[in-house]
């Protein structure tokens, strides 16, 4: 079967991925090689995965975003996850999944100033 | 009490199916948002458990009483390998798959009731119980 893929959008260099579907595991396998193979392609500086539709996150997902985090991470990426639900925050801390290396913000808006910083501080750092 | 509902466990899909049917049990039964989470990832674990390692099996959902409080009742069956060693697999971090290690302990911690049963070769019974506050 075809898995359903989650559109990757681009603002500036910004990839903006927003997840309004239940994830079965080969989709979210999917989603995680199209995300990388699309900051290869586009050079983007950050990405942002928003969750603000997703209502369960369960250790296979849980596990998935922070290899994105990871992954995108020694691209060069910086990950931002917007858009938790609460009721999501608070199983994936019951769960034992706190992801500490993962960058987060409360929605899209507060998730993009967080990218600006991260990588204004870097392009200042570079310079 | 209503009629228990059943999900087969055969692919990755299956796993989204059966959470999606524990959380829509659990919001009929009067479940909040934050309960209904931890109903469906639990569930959600468990499925993929099926999934994993016995390839086949069912989710069992049904709403239960005792006196004075009201429940949902889910039951994971599948006939794979079996378990040789529970307290084993019950300890965080411990995994033989792909996984992290959290998905039995995690469902428990989730649940109310947890109970597994499991023989070598014959299968796994995992019943767990959430009651309403």
């Amino acid at each position: 079967m075809e898995s359903l893929r989650i559109p990757i959008l681009k603002i500036g260099d910004v990839l903006i991925a927003s997840i309004q579907v239940a994830l079965h595991d080969s989709s979210a396998v999917q989603f995680k090689e199209d995300l990388l193979n699309k900051i290869y392609e586009t050079k983007a500086r950050g990405l942002i995965v928003d969750l603000t539709a997703v209502e369960v996150v369960d250790s296979f997902i849980g596990r998935l975003i922070s290899d994105i985090a990871s992954m995108a991470g020694l691209m060069g990426t910086r990950v931002v996850i917007t858009g938790l639900q609460p009721a999501v925050a608070i199983t994936l801390v019951e769960l034992g999944l706190e992801l500490p290396q993962v960058l987060t913000a409360l929605n899209l808006e507060k998730g993009l100033a967080m990218l600006r910083r991260q990588v204004g501080e870097s392009d200042d750092g570079s310079a | 009490m209503a009629q228990p509902k059943v999900a087969v466990i055969r692919s990755d899909l299956d796993i989204v199916i059966a959470r999606t049917l524990a959380r829509d049990t659990a919001k009929q039964l009067g479940f909040g948002a934050i309960d209904q989470a931890r109903i469906a990832t639990a569930v959600s674990e468990l499925a993929r458990n099926i999934f994993l390692y016995a390839g086949t099996g069912t989710v069992t959902v049904r709403d239960i009483e005792r006196p004075g409080r009201k429940g949902i009742e889910i039951v994971c069956e599948d006939q794979g390998p079996g378990i040789s060693d529970i307290s084993l697999v019950m300890q965080d971090g411990y995994s033989t798959s792909r996984g992290m290690g959290m998905g039995l302990p995690g469902a428990k911690r989730l649940m109310d009731e947890f109970d597994i049963k499991s023989h070598e070769g014959v299968g796994t019974t995992i019943t767990c119980r959430k009651w309403k506050p």
